[in-house]
């Protein structure tokens, strides 16, 4: 493994896999504990460095934290030097100085972890940069993917929504493509990057004709800006052509997953009903988030599974 | 002390060696006495290089340059004149700060400075500024433009074009469509897909020059445009010359060169407006530059601090630093893949860039009667780009670390010496 995970595309199959499994360990490990820690991180720092909020991300990463015993310290950067706060790299030298060995960071600039990972030594954690991507997000998801259905290889995944803005599409369409998945982006045309085409994906405008085919489909939130920034007609037209009802659900093959990422606009990209279905897998990522959160700060921090590196 | 200098061995374009006679600031035919004599021996002379677009802050931004250090920068590169743009603050859009830039330039004496006027005040884009007072001034302006931002409003362009043509002026366009490029970061493309930032579409900056093309015909006016960076808007130049229009255009060095995966890095050194565009837009200019579609090089010399560099991608200042390589970039890029010849760069560089700007004492032939604006270049030397040692006082160059051909060795304005061995006389 890089000494850093930026993007999905850092990982080979094998890093992947490698994640995967030791995630799958951590939850072995953990479930005969009454107290869910290990002792493989003890004594090292790990800094959520967070410039966007983001409750549910940071607290994931916490918690990972945590039960491997590292010391979490919260940096809730506000300024960024957008907003002419302090500048990155001087928020990067302090954490520096202070010792941190890794640092996971979460910024609303696209590359901002890149830069980041110029200036520091320890290890950077990209958890969600800008309209880039958001590689740990894309590991649970696979994770998820593995432990409902038993395999990645060979399943075909429907990636629906603004994917020209997500970071979950981009680092899911390369890991998953990694692991031998076969993908296909689902959005209208105006949600799509010009590039897409050389995605290792399929490209479709067709939710329809994408579902009865699809192993596991994923729903893309639908951000407030772009409900209003003339990328489709209405909030009312994606949602009829976009979004994942009852009716649309039902032309599923029989074993087909239901994800999101979250946090979701119920009524938007996906139905109250489809949300709570048993083929959904919303509540699952978010607990199965925190162990492979676990495995990669883990691998990348160099613990031992057995604690003996200490 | 404008001195008498013999220049031995030299080769004029790169032609056969010969020796060149300088006194009372003109080339001469017959050695003056008392001349101090340089040894040429394997050097070329070319006219003094003319930049017709390049950013020396000053006023306003005296810690990125000032026309003093921009103008030792651009002697130390070859040229002998720079066309000063007007996005200073206050904004060159009055006669008074082109005069006061002019004389800036004057008083630091390594370069010619031509201060580019506004076309609209405050670059706003609303009302023409006072452009035959400017043109009028004692800088005596001649091109016009809002670099940096587009003339988007297309009556306003139509009168610009017009009304400069009481004075023979000319207005560069920055050609740029502002809604089709609203927080565009680089181009749009493969990689803005991959990277996540958000693109700044070819057809922006073509869709403005398929229509300034259209009006400078329709209204009988010539027109520049700046920093063309798309094989499609080669394609446009080119069918305006066929036509006969009086259409002009210039490439950067950076787009003869650079390409848009180096944003990948994420380093904001290679931030740039218009933006690195792909391996077959760079081809396509090389081309273009050759046949003489396009016209000229010009630099887009855009000095920024440190710290407007050392920042996140999105929040970093577009531009490049490129008066100290332009030339080096220029022989790799064009002379030594065979594409032009040193006639021709000196065509590119001086000659058409001195006509498009008016400035009737630059660019002439190197022959006895001429202004002596002239430049020594030593082809066969190669060196490695440190943007630790430069004259200008920002560092934000694209090509630190790379290994690149030709040095300039020195450099005559007026038939007074900037530049002797490669440092400022």
């Amino acid at each position: 493994m890089n000494r850093h995970l930026l993007s999905a595309a850092d990982l080979s199959r094998d890093d992947a896999l490698l994640v995967l499994d030791t995630a799958a360990e951590m939850d072995v490990a953990l479930a005969g504990r009454s107290i869910k820690k290990l002792p493989t991180l003890r004594g090292r720092t790990v800094v959520n460095l967070f410039f966007e909020d983001s409750t549910r991300t940071r607290t994931s990463f916490e918690v990972a934290a945590k039960r491997l015993s590292a010391d979490v310290i919260n940096f809730a950067a506000k300024g960024s030097s957008v907003s002419k706060g302090e500048s990155l790299k001087d928020t990067a030298l302090t954490l520096e100085a202070m010792g941190s060995d890794g640092v996971v960071i979460r910024h609303s600039a696209s590359g901002a972890p890149h830069r980041l990972a110029h200036w520091i030594r320890g290890s950077v954690v990209n958890a969600g940069d800008g309209t880039h991507e958001h590689p740990t997000q894309a590991l649970l998801d696979a994770y998820t993917i593995r432990r409902r259905t038993g395999r990645v290889e060979g399943l075909n995944i429907a990636i629906v929504g603004d994917v020209l803005h997500s970071r979950v599409a981009r680092s899911n369409v390369l890991l998953l493509s990694t692991l031998g998945a076969e993908v296909t982006v689902v959005a209208p045309p105006t949600l799509l990057p010009v590039g897409v085409h050389s995605w290792p994906c399929a490209v479709s405008y067709d939710l329809d004709a994408v579902l009865p085919k699809s192993d596991a489909v994923m729903m893309l939130r639908v951000q407030h800006e772009r409900m209003t920034g003339g990328f489709f007609p209405t909030v009312r037209e994606y949602s009829r052509r976009y979004g994942l009802d009852a009716i649309r659900m039902a032309s599923l093959p029989e074993d087909s997953i239901v994800m999101h990422p979250g946090p979701m606009n119920r009524g938007v990209e996906i139905a109250a009903e489809v949300a709570d279905s048993v083929r959904s897998t919303i509540v699952e990522q978010v607990a199965n988030g925190v162990s492979v959160r676990m495995a990669v700060l883990y691998l990348l921090l160099g613990g031992a599974m057995d604690g003996a590196a200490e | 002390m404008s001195g008498a200098w013999e220049i031995k061995g030299v080769r004029p374009l790169g032609g056969d060696p010969t020796t060149l006679y300088v006194e009372g600031g003109e080339l001469v035919g017959e050695r003056p006495a008392g001349a101090q004599s340089i040894d040429a021996d394997g050097l070329i002379a070319l006219p003094g290089l003319v930049d017709l677009h390049t950013h020396l802050r000053e006023p306003g931004r005296e810690d990125a340059e000032t026309v003093a250090t921009g103008t030792l920068a651009a002697a130390l590169g070859g040229f002998t004149a720079v066309h000063a743009m007007a996005n200073t603050d206050p904004v060159a859009d009055v006669a008074g700060v082109v005069e006061q830039v002019w004389r800036l330039g004057e008083e630091a004496g390594h370069c010619e400075v031509r201060p580019v006027g506004a076309v609209t005040v405050g670059l706003a884009g609303k009302q023409l500024a006072e452009l035959g007072a400017m043109a009028d001034s004692a800088a005596r302006v001649r091109v016009f433009s809002d670099d940096g931002k587009c003339v988007h409003d297309p009556l306003l362009m139509r009168r610009a074009l017009e009304y400069v043509k009481a004075f023979d002026g000319v207005v560069a366009q920055h050609a740029q469509d502002p809604r089709l490029t609203e927080n565009a970061q680089m181009n749009e493309g493969e990689w803005s897909g991959v990277l996540g930032l958000a693109g700044w579409p070819a057809v922006a900056e073509e869709a403005i020059i398929a229509r300034d093309c259209l009006l400078a015909a329709h209204v009988g006016s010539r027109v520049h445009f700046c920093h063309v960076s798309t094989a499609g808007s080669v394609e446009l130049v080119r069918w305006a010359k066929s036509k006969g229009w009086d259409v002009t255009a210039e490439v950067t060095p950076h787009h003869l060169f650079l390409t848009d995966d180096l944003v990948a890095s994420y380093d904001p050194v290679f931030k740039v407006n218009p933006p690195l565009r792909t391996e077959a837009d760079v081809t396509a200019l090389r081309e273009a530059l050759a046949d003489g579609t396009i016209d000229a090089v010009a630099t887009d010399h855009a000095p920024h601090p440190l710290e407007d560099k050392e920042t996140e991608w999105a929040a970093a200042a577009f531009g490049m630093t490129g008066l100290e390589t332009a030339l080096s970039v220029v022989a790799a890029a064009m002379v030594d893949t065979g594409l032009l010849d040193w006639a021709g760069v000196a065509d590119r560089m001086s000659v058409r860039p001195a006509q498009i700007g008016r400035l009737p004492r630059h660019g002439q032939p190197l022959e006895p009667g001429s202004t002596a604006n002239l430049v020594l270049v030593d082809p066969d030397v190669r060196w490695t780009v440190d943007p630790r040692i430069t004259a200008s006082r920002s560092r934000n160059t694209p090509f630190a670390g790379r290994e690149l051909p030709a040095r300039v060795i020195a450099t005559f304005l007026r038939g007074r010496p900037t530049v002797l061995d490669g440092k400022p006389a």
